[in-house]
């Protein structure tokens, strides 16, 4: 037992405990130019963040930088936990960040650009060009902030993708007509799909730098990595490092110039407002959104599973068949994978709006769990009643809609409410095709503010304003119901 | 007075055993007969092929003039006349559980017989003040003690009128005070011209039948 304890605490300091090495977060999923899987060897990383890691580390004097991997929208709250010393993985400079944790002198500046399809090119020059299009970039970001502020400015509408590689392909597949984002994702983006698969506006939307961040209780380290950072931007390591990259051009010498003179940093453009009410209306949507893609993926579940509890119930054997195979298959294979098949997957058949892929995959999903409630609740209804109901000459038909639907459907009711509640928690899952819903709402809301304490909360109070309501009418119902059906 | 049922030959196998073997009766209008026999040797068997609930293998059987030949069930659409002229008594019941006493008597005479709802309350309020259990019209069937299930159940097989009634081990939740007042009951409704036939092993409600017909144990 107090072996045990022990083992419990070293795990628990485990990030910081040696202090001969720097252990900083990123997101390898980010990809290379900043992180990345090393080809030949996957289980080591590599990239220009890893390279100024290691810098940093020489600088500090520790041995060496040990690679954590976390998501990079929780970089922020992940280091104020004491995962790592500090992230760094193309993590952005803005004034929140700043309020909240310690943050390092900015060792990159990016500029923020659009793509666009070649044939746009002449049309679309800039944000302004915009009005009724979709542009998509990545979530909880300055261009995401950028795209806010323009969708009141200029009326675009902004998809938000937790990724920065399907933007591009969504862009080339016509699912929306721009792109804003970092100048080197953008040229990678453009590597990868061929050299004229977009163009890449050359006005930038904006310019931004990239830090490390530390926690708020460890200024005395942040100051460290500083003089860590100013020495490798003197002595032309860094320069080195990004130009292995090929990431350098004249701005990065502008900026260490700056950066060595001592003097202020411009900050990028974006939305000023990170007050919890300007925050409201963008929640309420965002529950609206939820809300809507509940209740139209349960109407499609109630529907879809009433046709395959009737298959597996009346159908012949090929029905039976076919219907248990589907709710075998769908209950088998995770929800994620589901969305992932149907909105990227199928792209190359049919290319269906986020939004209906959404309620498609949710809807077919729970069907299959409604069609063995529907089945259950159907061969719950006593087999003596249906006899009865035969010998007084009712049809299959009419015994189904006068005797044994009527009795099944109070049998199904508390478990569909308990699968609908489940369902509008699920809801969430779709942000990974883009639908910007409740819970995705409140990422971003908690990255800008850099707390999950208030946004948290507040999810949490509009989930339970949507489901308790429905967990009480359920109840209602089975006490009305309950006494004469059972 | 020509007989309503007319059973010739039945045979029933089940899983290549005899369930019921050479079994032949009639019943006539105003007759009630008792099929005898110890639990097993077929009388529901026999009740639920009458019916057209069960196929059977040999023999045939000849309802009201409508005839029932060997092989599968046949759809419900080929069976209409049967229903009109066939009314069965569960040994459970079997009433509608979502439905009050009143509307499982009134449940098919609205949707089958396509009666309009005065008509189809009238005829419930009429047989359910016959068979004693009025007061008890608008109770769910959970809360009807055997007797009044009972007695809810044989309004519901008799309100489309049928010539013929099955009853599946009538006095089996019943008390000796019910046996009796069943037995009067069943003569009131072979009186009014129906052909009874009562599955049953009890001996002593079987004297009230005007025959019995045991079947033979150990097949």
């Amino acid at each position: 037992m107090i072996a045990a304890s022990f083992l419990l605490i070293a795990l628990a300091q485990g990030a910081g405990a040696d202090s001969t090495v720097l252990v900083w977060g990123g997101d390898a999923e980010g990809g290379a130019p900043f992180v990345e899987a090393d080809p030949a060897n996957p289980s080591r990383v590599r990239g220009f963040d890893v390279e100024i890691a290691e810098r940093i580390a020489r600088g500090l004097g520790r041995r060496s930088a040990r690679f954590i991997q976390v998501q990079w929208s929780s970089i922020d709250q992940s280091v104020e936990r004491g995962d790592f010393d500090i992230g760094m993985s193309g993590v952005e400079d803005t004034p929140a960040r700043r309020a909240q944790h310690a943050v390092t002198l900015p060792y990159f500046e990016f500029r923020e650009v659009l793509a666009v399809r070649p044939q746009d090119q002449g049309r679309i020059q800039g944000l302004a060009d915009l009005r009724g299009h979709r542009v998509a970039t990545l979530g909880a970001t300055i261009a995401y902030d950028i795209l806010l502020a323009a969708r009141d400015s200029t009326g675009l509408i902004p998809v938000s993708y937790d990724d920065d590689v399907h933007p591009y392909t969504d862009l080339l597949s016509g699912r929306v007509d721009a792109v804003l984002l970092d100048h080197i994702i953008a040229q990678r983006a453009l590597r990868r799909l061929g050299g004229a698969a977009f163009v890449i506006l050359p006005r930038e939307a904006a310019t931004g730098h990239y830090v490390g961040v530390l926690a708020r209780t460890n200024p005395a380290l942040r100051d460290s990595v500083d003089a860590a950072l100013r020495e490798a931007m003197g002595d032309g390591s860094l320069e080195q490092i990004l130009r292995r990259w090929d990431v350098w051009d004249a701005s990065q010498g502008a900026l260490f110039e700056r950066v060595l003179r001592g003097a202020a940093m411009t900050q990028a453009a974006r939305a000023p407002a990170t007050a919890i009410a300007a925050y409201l209306p963008s929640l309420a949507r965002a529950a609206a959104v939820t809300l809507a893609v509940s209740f139209l993926s349960m109407a499609l579940a109630v529907l879809v599973g009433l046709g395959l509890a009737s298959a597996r119930v009346y159908g012949a054997a090929w029905l039976r068949a076919a219907a248990t195979i589907y709710v075998e298959v769908v209950r088998g294979t995770p929800l994620l994978l589901q969305l992932f098949v149907i909105y990227y997957g199928l792209a190359a058949v049919v290319r269906l709006p986020a939004f209906l892929a959404a309620v498609l995959a949710l809807g077919l999903n729970y069907a299959a769990y409604e069609a063995e409630i529907y089945r259950g609740a159907l061969q719950a209804v006593s087999k003596a009643q249906l006899e009865a109901a035969r010998t007084l000459g009712f049809s299959e038909m009419q015994i189904l809609r006068l005797i044994r639907g009527p009795q099944a459907l109070r049998f199904a009711l508390a478990p569909m409410t308990n699968d609908f509640v489940a369902l509008l928690k699920d809801s969430a899952l779709v942000s990974v095709i883009t639908v910007v819903e409740l819970t995705k709402q409140t990422s971003i809301f908690a990255t800008n503010v850099g707390s999950w304490v208030i946004p948290g909360v507040l999810c949490a109070v509009v989930y339970l304003a949507m489901s308790l309501p429905l967990a009480r009418l359920a109840r209602r119902l089975e006490r009305r119901w309950g006494g004469n059906a059972a | 007075m020509s007989a309503i049922l007319n059973i010739e030959g039945l045979r029933i196998c089940y899983e290549g055993r005899d369930v019921l073997k050479d079994l032949s009766l009639e019943v006539s209008g105003g007759e009630i007969v008792a099929l005898m026999g110890p639990s097993g040797v077929g009388k529901s068997t026999a009740l639920r092929a009458v019916a057209a609930l069960q196929a059977f293998d040999e023999g045939r059987i000849v309802v009201d003039g409508f005839t029932l030949l060997p092989g599968p069930v046949q759809p419900e659409s080929r069976l209409v006349p049967l229903r009109r002229s066939v009314g069965f008594v569960f040994q459970a019941h079997a009433l509608f559980e979502h439905l009050t006493a009143r509307e499982n008597v009134t449940l098919a005479l609205r949707h089958v017989w396509k009666k309009n709802p005065v008509e189809a309350d009238q005829t419930a309020t009429r047989l359910l003040e016959a068979l004693d259990v009025a007061p008890r019209a608008a109770a769910w069937p959970r809360q009807l003690s055997g007797g009044e299930a009972q007695r809810v159940a044989i309004a519901r097989a008799l309100a489309p009128d049928p010539r013929l009634l099955l009853m599946d081990e009538p006095t089996a939740a019943l008390d000796p005070a019910r046996r009796s007042a069943l037995s009067a009951t069943l003569r009131n409704l072979a009186a009014q011209g129906r052909a009874l036939l009562v599955a049953t092993h009890d001996a002593d409600f079987a004297r009230a039948a005007d025959r019995v017909v045991t079947l033979p144990s150990g097949r």
